[in-house]
């Protein structure tokens, strides 16, 4: 057993160097879905009730498809980068957090590339 | 190691909960309910691309009343997180900590939430 003190032992290690590129991800991402869900918004409300037609159209216009994807990677983005805190500060034993995490990440990611991949195909190439 | 024995700060249950409290894990509760609302998203999204059938059977679902339901919970979890979110953005920045500006803007946070949910669905149900 180390004679050691907990703090000697942690001093001068530095950083764990991960934590920041975290935080400000979070920040940026959550500061460009403030307009881009305003935008998400009003658009959503402009097509309640319109049909296939309508909605592939307004979807295939280069603008809308950009605004979309970029918010897709914006929410995905942000809501794992969330959910892993609040899954670090809930879950307290360590193989459970490490599974939730990697569960909570890959969810987010297929999901993401999903939703993408379908906005793709239909802007692009129609049901 | 002794540092295991020492004593504790009374644990979170013994105080009562400040209204600015409440809100913070309001914020997590409400950000986690829109993770796993992503998933309608990414369903919404997902229908598009497999064609006008599958696009109208989604669509049909979320207008129907308990579509209307949890899009409307939804929406309300979403202007709760925003204006929350935009109040820890300033917090970020340092500004907003003294206590009279605290209970102001509890007061703005949930009067905003609540203009803007119903604003939305006033403005969405009458156009």
């Amino acid at each position: 057993m180390s004679l050691r003190t907990p703090l000697a032992r942690a001093r001068g290690l530095g950083a764990a160097k991960e934590g920041l590129s975290h935080w400000i991800e979070q920040r940026v991402t959550a500061v460009a879905l403030i307009p881009l869900s305003i935008w998400f918004i009003i658009s959503v409300i402009g097509l309640a009730g319109s049909h296939y037609e309508q909605f592939q159209a307004w979807l295939s216009v280069p603008g809308n498809t950009a605004l979309m994807l970029l918010l897709l990677f914006c929410v995905f983005h942000h809501a794992q980068l969330g959910c892993q805190v609040v899954i670090e500060d809930y879950i307290h034993g360590r193989g459970a957090r490490i599974a939730a995490i990697y569960l909570v990440k890959m969810t987010s990611a297929l999901l993401g590339v999903f939703a993408g991949v379908a906005v793709l195909r239909a802007a692009l190439v129609g049901g | 190691m002794t540092s295991l024995n020492r004593p504790l700060s009374p644990h979170l249950q013994v105080y009562r909960l400040p209204l600015v409290a409440i809100l913070s894990i309001t914020h997590r509760i409400t950000g986690v309910a829109l993770s796993a609302g992503t998933i309608l998203l990414a369903i919404w999204l997902g229908s598009a691309a497999y064609g006008p059938e599958a696009y109208d059977q989604v669509s049909a679902l979320l207008g129907s009343p308990i579509g209307l339901i949890i899009l409307f919970g939804f929406s309300a979890a979403f202007y709760y997180h925003l204006c929350n979110g935009i109040r820890h953005l300033a917090w970020d920045f340092g500004q907003g900590f003294e206590l009279p500006t605290v209970r102001r803007n509890n007061v703005l946070v949930l009067i905003g939430a609540a203009v803007l949910t119903i604003g939305t669905w006033a403005f969405a149900l009458t156009h």
